[in-house]
């Protein structure tokens, strides 16, 4: 078992195809696999449709594919951060399917755990239910929606051996779980790549069994909001 | 002397019950959190993955892995717990979550609640809130009770569309407190020196 790749680039080599759809990890800026959507842009890989909670700022994240216009669509659940991003959904050059954040989550797990479609009170009466199968449990009514089967999934954890097994960092870990999960393939770049039997089996936040290639990168890890209290 | 918005945030904390799991929106709802009555102890949660979230970090405290669902940077409590946004939103819609405090566009009287898109403008997506209304036990608003032209937010039915269908509670505004209920909307509280007949005169809703 090879999991190691030596960069990004080498690690997603023969998995990028045009038009395809990636789920990637990460919140805001938190958590985002950040050598990994360089590598993307750095390929030039085209309309892609990308699903992930956010879309990055302008000039990080998944942003830098938004100013290669190498993104056709996205389905996200916030997209306020990025100027970029509103020029192009508003000039008709990128797609956007709003989805709620805990469906989007919900879907991805759902596609990853071999669940097609699931049953969920949220957005029943709004616009995000409108067309969807709506079914009556115990009195109470529920949307269909459906699980997401990414070709491509990118994510980031904080440590990880060479199995894949990860850890991941406080608020860092959020959508990268779910993103993993939903990947026919993933690629996992990580802050520290450990030896076998440094971590503890009871304390892994997620098994290798979700990751098919794993990178060690460097990480800017920015901050979009910088909040303090006075020391 | 209607409420500014520390007054409602501090009125909102008065909803607080000992043990409660809280999410909190942005805006005024983040404020409630400098009002937590003494003796009452709740853990708030953050959709993005936490349960326990602390104050805002201190220069040399400052961690790009560590921030609240506004994507503002925070800190721990020796409580605190992380886990993914899958995990975050089953605990919000399988109803663990006692209580979301949030901010709205409008209200209406059967409490609808419409908080995340105006057509015509720049739609930026709703986040977790769809979510969070619909999953959790009780949901307040806390907004100010006219909009920016001075037109009432307290409508018989909403004209924006909706982000959870009768889904409020209770609203918090700057005249005073109002809960849903059968019929309308009965009013429990007037900020001080507002009157019943001032809630009125600036409430659409069916007032019962």
């Amino acid at each position: 078992m090879k999991k190691i790749y030596d960069s990004a680039a080498d690690a997603l080599d023969g998995l990028l195809q045009d038009g395809m759809l990636i789920a990637a990890g990460g919140f805001g800026l938190c958590g985002i696999p950040e050598n990994l959507i360089a590598a993307i842009r750095d390929a030039g890989t085209k309309d892609l449709t990308v699903v992930s909670n956010n879309a990055g700022v302008d000039d990080f994240g998944l942003g830098l594919l938004l100013q290669t216009k190498q993104v056709k669509k996205m389905v996200s659940s916030y997209v306020g951060e990025n100027d970029l991003f509103m020029q192009q959904y508003l000039s008709g050059e990128l797609e956007i399917e709003f989805n709620p954040q805990g469906t989007l989550a919900e879907r991805m797990r759902a596609g990853g755990a071999g669940i097609p479609g699931f049953y969920t009170k949220t957005g029943v009466g709004t616009q995000v239910a409108e067309g969807k199968e709506h079914k009556d449990f115990d009195g109470e009514t529920y949307v269909l929606e459906r699980g997401i089967v990414a070709d491509l999934a990118i994510v980031k954890a904080w440590k990880a051996d060479d199995t894949g097994n990860c850890i991941f960092r406080k608020t860092a870990r959020n959508f990268n779980p779910p993103a993993a999960m939903c990947g026919k393939v993933c690629v996992m770049e990580v802050e520290e790549i450990v030896p076998r039997g440094s971590l503890d089996p009871d304390a892994i936040h997620m098994p290798g069994i979700y990751v098919n290639r794993i990178i060690q990168g460097s990480h800017e890890k920015r901050i979009e909001q910088r909040t303090t209290r006075a020391a | 002397m209607a409420w500014d918005r520390n007054q409602m945030a501090a009125r909102a904390a008065l909803e607080l019950e000992d043990g409660m799991y809280v999410n909190l929106g942005i805006g005024i709802p983040t404020l409630v959190a400098n009002y937590v009555p003494e003796g009452v102890d709740v853990t708030l949660q953050s959709e993005n993955g936490m349960l326990g979230i602390g104050p805002f970090p201190t220069e040399d405290e400052i961690d790009a892995d560590l921030i609240n669902a506004g994507k503002q940077t925070v800190t721990a409590l020796s409580r605190t717990s992380y886990f993914d946004s899958a995990t975050s939103f089953g605990m919000i819609r399988g109803g663990k979550i006692a209580l979301a405090i949030l901010g709205a566009m409008e209200v209406a009287e059967n409490g609808d609640l419409a908080n995340w898109m105006i057509p015509g403008k720049l739609v930026k997506g709703m986040g977790g809130a769809m979510d969070l209304v619909a999953g959790v036990g009780r949901v307040i608003v806390v907004m100010d009770h006219t909009n920016k032209r001075g037109e009432t937010k307290l409508l018989k039915e909403c004209t924006l569309p909706l982000t959870g269908k009768g889904v409020v509670n209770q609203i918090i505004t700057n005249l005073g407190v109002l809960e849903v209920v059968e019929g309308g909307l009965r009013i429990v509280e007037c900020a001080p020196d507002v009157t019943e007949d001032d809630i009125r005169a600036a409430t659409e809703a069916t007032i019962v």
